[in-house]
């Protein structure tokens, strides 16, 4: 094993009385892709937007990259190197997809008031960078060129999906949280997604880490697969391990059926 | 760019696109403005010399052909008419003003989305900070209002105005910041009530801030306040000759500075526009639309919210703390009367009746309601009185003019007119007058050439 990029150490959300994540561990191998996976409301959402920010823990510690990250703001969380999709698409969907992809790129494009009031020429080059850059991350995501100018809302449901990971990519991020990424999708358009997950480790570096349910996607790219049920950690392994756990079989097939395999 | 395809383009567009379009415009333009100079105070004429010049803007032509003919009429024809007719002037003034408002309340609702309701607090500090400190109020801190009398000098010299517009642009923005700092956490309805209250709160504060400390002069207002000195060039006994000779009466200075504050004003609008144009096509400017579209997503993507959003109502707030200061000194007087509710209203009319997000919409807007408050809805008050006065009847009907009650008085019925144009236009065309790109590439959306020309 190498170095942690991600670190959770024992952390508690409670919404009112129900307790949604509770005392969870987590540790991200930086360069592996890994997937968590659970039942419906099993606390995987919870926990994502826990990692990035949007919620408070209760309790317990999130570290990323050595550095604590607990009580930032999602903003800063994501110019550390963190950034996620959400299981519904959150595009900004009447904004042209350049646009889009360019917001991603908000926190690392340093051009200041007074640079766009009067139109430095460090404005024009960096706006230039950032147009070019954004078109690259719109290839790389296999969308046909030309597609930059079109409304976000107007593009297909799969095509919005790599939208939003070109988004999310544009802020050069060392982590990617996917939140659901092939909801909705068909054999083919999953399989495709697939290799593109792939492609963000293997071509960017980038450490993936996958919410799913499509038990293909799970056990075809993860390397390590945690499941989560009722906000606890009841899993962790190698998709195969996983696979033949108990626990695992219990928690998404129900009991009965877990002591008749027992 | 010249002469563009015409399938993308609106009827009244496809018009002007052809020669005639080009003839026709250039046509209403020479003769409106002939009419104009011949019948100075005519407002058909006058309104129909302001549509040729945005017919002139919303024209599919070259840039340069554009910018020729509306400098001819706005630096030209208006100055020269306003000769005779001061009148036009203080209209072109007005609008200026008022688009200059418009644009920064635009910032704040158009591209971030946040609705304020209480955007002419902003302008009361800008007016009130030159009223203060332009007029002999600095003297007066330990008297009660209306007992002291006006001083022949200043405390300040009168050249400090150019100054107070920095001042003006400072102060606002930072009042801005402060009102935006505790409540810019609300969202939508909240942050609209909050944004009316803080209105208010200014307009009692200047109402009542003349005990213990005469800094306002409380309801009777402050008066007289300072004009920036002339160019000595502007008021040269040639030049005043020559005008009275075309006006036909004695021209002083006093009519000189209406000329000073049509340009003034326009010279601050066109910064304006620049500045609102170059901020929407930014990084800020797309932070904005990512957090009126998603404030979440936009978070999650790096954006900080609340210092994206104090940035846009500092920057909407600058705007009118420098036109503050300029209504100050055009003025020569403030009450906190021009801080009302209702102006802060007007104002938002002006956005969402142009266009939210569009800045030529949103200019059009400003000249449609600025036009209808001081121009149209007077005149036809005064052509009924002066009829009333007659012994004429209404025909058809058989009416006396003279038995018409004042009630009926069409600018008693100012908001009624206005209450009536925002249904009608929030049924038959939502998104405004001249809505904004964006809404225009919703409307076009799968038409990829359209969103090619629109660069966005």
């Amino acid at each position: 094993m190498t170095a942690s990029l991600l670190h959770l150490d024992k952390v508690t959300k409670r919404f009112g009385g129900l307790v949604a994540v509770n005392a969870i561990d987590l540790e991200i191998v930086e360069g592996s892709i890994v997937s968590v996976i659970g039942p419906n409301g099993a606390g995987k959402t919870t926990i994502f937007n826990l990692i990035t920010g949007i919620y408070h823990p209760d309790g317990g510690a999130i570290s990323f990259d050595g550095k604590p990250i607990l009580g930032k703001r999602p903003d800063q969380i994501t110019a550390l190197g963190m950034c996620r999709t959400f299981q519904n698409i959150r595009l900004f969907a009447n904004m042209s997809v350049m646009e889009n992809v360019m917001v991603g790129m908000n926190c690392r494009l340093h051009t200041g008031l007074f640079d766009t009031i009067v139109r430095t020429p460090k404005f024009k080059r960096l706006e230039e960078v950032a147009r070019a850059e954004a078109q690259d991350w719109l290839r790389f995501v296999d969308l046909p060129k030309g597609s930059g100018n079109q409304v976000a809302k107007n593009l297909p449901y799969g095509k919005q999906r790599r939208v939003e990971i070109a988004r999310a990519l544009a802020s050069k991020p060392k982590l990617i949280l996917l939140d659901e990424p092939t909801a909705g999708m068909n054999p083919q358009e999953t399989e495709d997604a697939m290799h593109l997950f792939r492609r963000l480790r293997d071509e960017l570096g980038i450490t993936v880490v996958l919410i799913e349910h499509d038990m293909r996607v799970v056990m075809g790219i993860s390397e390590w697969v945690t499941v989560i049920d009722y906000g606890q950690k009841i899993a962790e392994g190698t998709p195969d391990e996983v696979r033949k756990d108990q626990r695992v079989i219990t928690a998404y097939l129900g009991l009965a059926h877990g002591e008749a395999a027992a | 760019m010249s002469a563009m395809r015409n399938d993308n383009l609106s009827p009244v567009q496809r018009w002007l696109n052809t020669a005639w379009g080009v003839v026709g415009v250039i046509a209403l333009m020479s003769f409106a403005s002939y009419m104009m100079i011949q019948n100075p105070r005519s407002l058909p004429w006058r309104l129909a010399f302001l549509v040729s010049l945005f017919l002139i803007f919303y024209m599919p032509r070259h840039l340069v052909v554009k910018i020729i003919l509306g400098v001819t009429g706005m630096l030209v024809i208006i100055p020269f008419v306003g000769i005779s007719n001061p009148f036009l002037l203080e209209i072109g003034f007005q609008i200026c003003l008022f688009a200059a408002l418009a644009l920064g309340l635009n910032i704040v609702v158009g591209f971030a989305g946040l609705l304020d309701l209480g955007y002419i607090a902003f302008f009361a500090v800008g007016a009130y900070l030159w009223a203060f400190f332009g007029s002999q109020q600095i003297w007066h801190l330990d008297e009660a209002p209306g007992t002291f009398q006006i001083y022949p000098t200043f405390p300040f010299p009168a050249l400090w105005f150019w100054m107070f517009i920095g001042v003006g642009i400072i102060a606002a923005a930072f009042m801005g910041i402060m009102l935006g700092t505790p409540v810019l956490r609300l969202r939508g309805d909240y942050l609209a009530i909050v944004t009316l209250g803080f209105g208010e709160v200014i307009r009692v504060l200047l109402n009542n801030l003349d005990k213990p400390v005469n800094l306002t002069n409380g309801p009777q207002g402050i008066t007289p306040i300072q004009r920036p000195p002339l160019p000595p060039l502007l008021t040269s006994a040639a030049l005043l000759d020559w005008l009275s000779k075309i006006a036909g009466r004695p021209i002083t200075g006093n009519d000189i500075y209406g000329f000073f504050f049509y340009f003034t004003a326009l010279i601050v609008l066109c910064i304006t526009i620049v500045i609102a144009y170059r901020l929407d096509n930014s990084r800020i400017g797309r932070a904005w639309t990512a957090i009126r579209e998603d404030d979440v997503a936009a978070q999650a993507m790096g954006v900080p919210l609340v210092r994206t959003k104090l940035m846009a109502f500092a920057l909407g707030a600058s705007f009118s703390g420098a036109m503050g200061v300029i209504f100050a000194a055009n003025r020569t007087f403030v009450s906190p009367e021009s801080f009302t509710l209702t102006a802060s209203i007007s104002i938002l009319v002006m956005v969402i009746l142009g266009g939210l997000g569009s800045i030529p919409g949103v200019i059009v807007g400003a000249t449609i309601v600025t036009l209808l408050n001081i121009d149209i809805l007077q005149t036809m008050s005064l052509a009924l009185s002066s009829l009333r006065q007659g012994s004429g009847t209404i025909p058809l009907l058989g009416i006396a003019w003279a038995e018409i009650p004042t009630q009926l008085d069409p600018a008693r019925y100012q908001r009624l007119v206005f209450g009536l144009i925002l249904i009608i236009m929030m049924i038959f065309r939502p998104e405004g007058i001249i809505p904004s790109k964006r809404a225009q590439l919703e409307l076009h959306e799968e038409d990829p050439e359209i969103a090619e020309r629109e660069e966005i």
